[in-house]
Order: structure tokens, then C-alpha cells, then sequence
């Protein structure tokens, strides 16, 4: 029996972990290549789960098979979301460029707050609930219960972008460009690399993970509302921070330190204080890491 | 080749060049010698279209440049081993070189120019998959010369590549831009601080002083000048 609730917690904060990857992804993604925390990027994995949220409405009264209306809503959604993206870079940031560091990330904090009430207006204050579209997989009838077919399929999700991920960074055109415009912006452009391409396609990226994070927790929770994109977009930015904010392996890695950590926090310790393990584990490692578990030491420029 | 009117670039309020003309020629090796602070850097920044000018003119092989995106400007065939070298720190120098051909799609050239290069500098052959930061101060040069070449650029910019160089890689470098010449015919814009040695591979020369040109003349004809001498040469 303990062992059983050791793994149902082991794997509830791996489940977590993966939703934050998804989110922190494009934290780190966007703060590497232009130097801003992209604050309303809780924002875009909050309209990728009510995007998803109404093309399954609509569809559901087709009587189509659900698992079939839950991908075409998946897609529908992360493409939907990956054009808000861009859009919020090409209006709240792209005109700031070469404004302080400090305005484009006033106009980050101002960005997230419009889509909040945005949303707020459009749809409700209210929980909605999100249909249970995944059927319980047969063979995990024998589990008893430690794992159930959503988070299989969130984790499951979440390597598969992971390993993707790190191979378009590491071997494409577009990913090396992504990498030589993050560790020096104006030489790549010197060497001919169009930055407003590269920085729309990691806001691309970066949406695209969020909105499908989105899109898998709210499958697995059931219920969404506006104000869901706030605090995961807190909490996956506490986890970039943790990682070593700028990397991609540093984000992945916090992300599941803090989803393990709060998992097993809360069945451990106790539930009331959920949100306070986040941010006492990202003062600790901060205390002795101060940038991050993976991060590189920054050395400064004269 | 290239042609500079008039060219007025400010940073914020101040002008960094107030108001300079050169033109260049193909297949000649320019030199731009002056102090620090006199504006050569912001030159070949100009000219690449990373600060673009306040005022004037920048036309190239007939067309005009003067507010092109700067990847657009790399595209019509110049190049920049910029001050400071710039290499890619964490990409390997393989990668490093890889993204000085970005804009080419020629897949068995780009092979071909690497191996060149790869010929050229036996050295960065050996360290093809080390990181571009951990190479030494000389190493670099030669990967960021390297790169700017992976371009096949018409017009090579080069911004202080003796700077911090050992006296014996400094001569090595010297070699190598007037090979790059006359090999390959490309044309090199050269900004010195080390006048004797820019002076000696040039064809010609400008004098740049606090954001103006102040002298124009043959390599030959600036080395004899009295006042070159008495401010640039040290003898």
C-alpha cells in the first residue's frame, strides 16, 4: 500500500512535470533568443485548453468517436495558439526590440493581463468542465488505479516533443540558426541569418508546446477556467528559473525536480501548502546555484 | 565596387560618423587606420546594415544598400569578421563555419569551401567538434575569417583582426587577407589600428579621425606622409 501511493505520487508529479516542461519550454525558448520573460505565455497554454475546450463542443455534436474529436481539437487548438504567439510578439514586443529590457517586459505582464480578461469576457469566470474524451486504456485495469490513461498519454506526449525538440535544435538549419541567434544576436545577423524569422518561429515552438500542455491537462483534470494559464505559467517559470532559465535540457529537468517536488509535498507533508514547495525548493536551489541547476554562468561583457 | 556618400550614423544623439565618403574598387584591398573611437567599427557596422545611417548613401555593385536588412546586405555577397571575433561560443566549430555559409544552399560547394578551409587551417580540421569558445585567441580569428569566407563574399570587411594576436599570428592573418585576394579576387574593406601592417597589404588607404576621413591616398603615399607617420606609423 505505501509503496502503491509512493508510484500514484511518483507518477502524479512526473504528470506535472510534464505539463511544466511543456510550458517552460517556451519560457527558456523566448528568454534565450531575445532576453525577455514572455509573461503571457501561461496565457497561450490557457487558449490552447479553451480553444481545444470549444472545437469539442462543436464537434461533439457530431457524434464523432471522442478520441477522434480530442485530436482534431489537439491540433486545432496548438495551431490556433501557435498564432497567437506570433502575434503577441509582432504587436507587444517586435516594436520594442531596442527598448529597454524593462518596457517589453511591462508590455509581457500588460499582454497577459489583456488575454486574461479577453478570455474572461468571451467565456466565463466559471469552472467549465473539459468532457472526458480518453477512455480508460484496458490494460491498465490491473494498475488499481496508480495511473490512468490521461497521464500515460501526457507523458508519453511529452518525450516524444522533448526528443523532437532536441533534434531540430540540435541538427536542422533553423535550429542552429535559433542557437547562434540566442549566444550572439548580432553576429548571426552578420552572417545572414533573417532574426525576425527565427524569433517568430520560437514563439512558434514555444506555443505550440504550451497550447498542447494545455490541451492535455484539462483532459486530465476536466475542468478549466480563465485564470488556469496564470498560475501554471508562474509555476513553469519557476521551474525554467530552477533549470538554468535560457537552456532547454535545464527547463526540462526543473520542471519535473518541481513536479515531483510538489507531488510529493503535498502526499507527504500536507496538501495546504501546494504552492509554497515551488517556491521554497527555487529559493534553495537559487541559494546555492544562482543561475539554475543547468544554467550557464553568465560572464559579463565589457 | 562599393560607395559610401556622404554616410552621417549616430548613436542616440551623438554622431559616430559624421558624414564620410569612400569607394572601393573590386579586387582591391582598402585600409581604414585611425584611434580608437574614430568610427571604423561603425563604418563597417553601417555598411552591414546593423546600424543603419541617419543620412546619405550606401550603394553596392550599382544598387542601393542604405536601409537593407542586414541579411539581405549578407546575401548580395558582404561578409564581416567583426572586432572581437565574435565566434559562436557554443557552437562547434564545424557549426560555427556551417552558419557562415547560412544563406547558401549549395550543399556540395559549401562541403567543398569547409575542406578548403579545413586545408587552409589544419588546425580548426582538428578541432571541428570542439566549441567554438574553447578555442585560443588566434584560433578564433582564423575560424571567424573561416566563417566570413563560408559566405563567399565579393566584399570581405574586416574589423581589427590583428587585435590581441601574437606578433607571429598577426603576420600569419596578414598572409591570409592578401592570399584571400589574390586567389580568390575578393575584395577586402580592412579597419587597422595596426597601421604598419594594414599599410603594407593595401592598395589604398583612408585616415579616419573622430567620425571624418581626413586622408585618402595609396598605401605607398600614406607610409611616406609625414603627418601618417608622426601619428599611425611610430617612427
Amino acid at each position: 500500500m505505501d509503496l502503491d501511493y509512493f508510484f500514484q505520487l511518483f507518477l502524479g508529479g512526473m504528470t506535472r512535470g510534464s505539463i511544466y516542461a511543456l510550458i517552460a519550454l517556451g519560457y527558456t525558448m523566448v528568454y534565450g533568443i531575445i532576453k525577455l520573460i514572455n509573461f503571457a505565455h501561461g496565457e497561450i497554454y490557457m487558449i490552447g485548453a479553451f480553444t481545444a475546450l470549444i472545437i469539442v463542443g462543436a464537434l461533439g455534436m457530431t457524434g464523432l468517436n471522442p478520441v477522434l474529436i480530442f485530436l482534431i481539437a489537439g491540433v486545432i487548438a496548438v495551431l490556433t495558439s501557435a498564432g497567437y504567439g506570433v502575434t503577441i510578439e509582432r504587436i507587444a514586443y517586435k516594436p520594442l526590440r531596442n527598448a529597454p529590457r524593462l518596457s517589453a517586459l511591462i508590455s509581457a505582464i500588460g499582454m497577459s493581463l489583456f488575454l486574461q480578461n479577453y478570455v474572461l469576457l468571451a467565456q466565463t469566470s466559471n469552472f467549465l468542465p473539459f468532457p472526458t474524451l480518453i477512455p480508460e486504456f484496458k490494460f491498465l485495469a490491473n494498475a488499481g488505479g496508480i495511473i490512468s490513461s490521461t497521464q500515460i498519454i501526457i507523458l508519453a506526449t511529452t518525450a516524444l516533443v522533448m526528443v523532437v525538440l532536441t533534434l531540430l535544435i540540435k541538427f536542422t538549419r533553423i535550429g542552429k540558426a535559433m542557437r547562434a541567434t540566442s549566444q550572439d544576436r548580432q553576429m548571426a545577423q552578420l552572417v545572414g541569418i533573417g532574426i525576425n524569422k527565427v524569433i517568430a518561429f520560437t514563439f512558434v515552438i514555444g506555443s505550440f508546446t504550451a497550447a498542447l500542455g494545455g490541451v492535455l491537462i484539462c483532459s486530465h483534470i476536466g475542468q478549466i477556467n480563465f485564470y488556469i494559464g496564470f498560475i501554471a505559467g508562474i509555476k513553469a517559470f519557476v521551474a525554467a528559473v530552477l533549470g538554468g532559465i535560457g537552456s532547454i535540457p535545464g527547463a526540462v529537468l526543473g520542471s519535473f525536480v518541481l513536479g515531483l517536488t510538489e507531488s510529493f509535498g503535498t502526499g507527504y507533508i500536507s496538501s495546504d501548502y501546494e504552492d509554497v514547495f515551488a517556491f521554497l525548493f527555487l529559493v534553495l536551489i537559487l541559494t546555492i546555484r544562482p543561475s539554475g541547476i543547468l544554467g550557464r554562468e553568465k560572464k559579463a561583457k565589457v | 565596387m562599393l560607395k559610401l556618400e556622404d554616410v552621417v550614423t549616430c548613436y542616440g544623439n551623438i554622431k559616430a560618423l559624421k558624414g564620410i565618403s569612400i569607394t572601393i574598387q573590386p579586387g582591391e584591398i582598402i585600409t581604414v587606420i585611425g584611434a580608437n573611437g574614430a568610427g571604423k567599427s561603425t563604418t563597417l557596422m553601417t555598411i552591414c546594415g546593423i546600424i543603419p545611417p541617419r543620412q546619405g548613401k550606401i550603394i553596392y555593385e550599382g544598387q542601393d544598400i542604405t536601409n537593407a536588412e542586414p541579411d539581405k546586405i549578407v546575401g548580395m555577397g558582404i561578409s564581416q569578421v567583426p572586432e572581437g571575433r565574435r565566434i559562436f561560443p557554443f557552437l562547434t566549430v564545424q557549426e560555427n563555419l556551417d552558419m557562415g555559409a547560412y544563406l547558401r544552399r549549395d550543399t556540395d560547394g559549401i562541403k567543398r569551401d569547409r575542406d578548403y578551409i579545413y586545408e587552409l587551417f589544419p588546425i580548426l580540421a582538428e578541432r571541428r567538434n570542439q566549441a567554438g569558445g574553447t578555442l585560443s585567441g588566434g584560433e578564433q580569428q582564423m575560424l571567424a575569417i573561416s566563417r566570413a569566407l563560408m559566405a563567399k563574399p565579393k566584399l570581405l570587411l574586416m574589423d581589427e583582426p590583428s587585435l590581441g594576436l601574437a606578433p607571429i599570428i598577426v603576420q600569419q592573418i596578414f598572409s591570409i587577407i592578401t592570399k584571400i585576394n589574390q586567389e580568390n579576387g575578393t575584395t577586402i574593406l580592412l579597419v587597422e589600428q595596426n597601421a604598419n601592417m594594414a599599410l603594407k597589404v593595401a592598395h589604398r588607404g583612408y585616415v579616419m579621425e573622430t567620425g571624418r576621413i581626413t586622408m585618402e591616398d595609396t598605401a605607398k603615399g600614406l607610409v611616406s606622409n609625414p603627418e601618417v607617420k608622426d601619428a599611425y606609423l611610430g617612427v
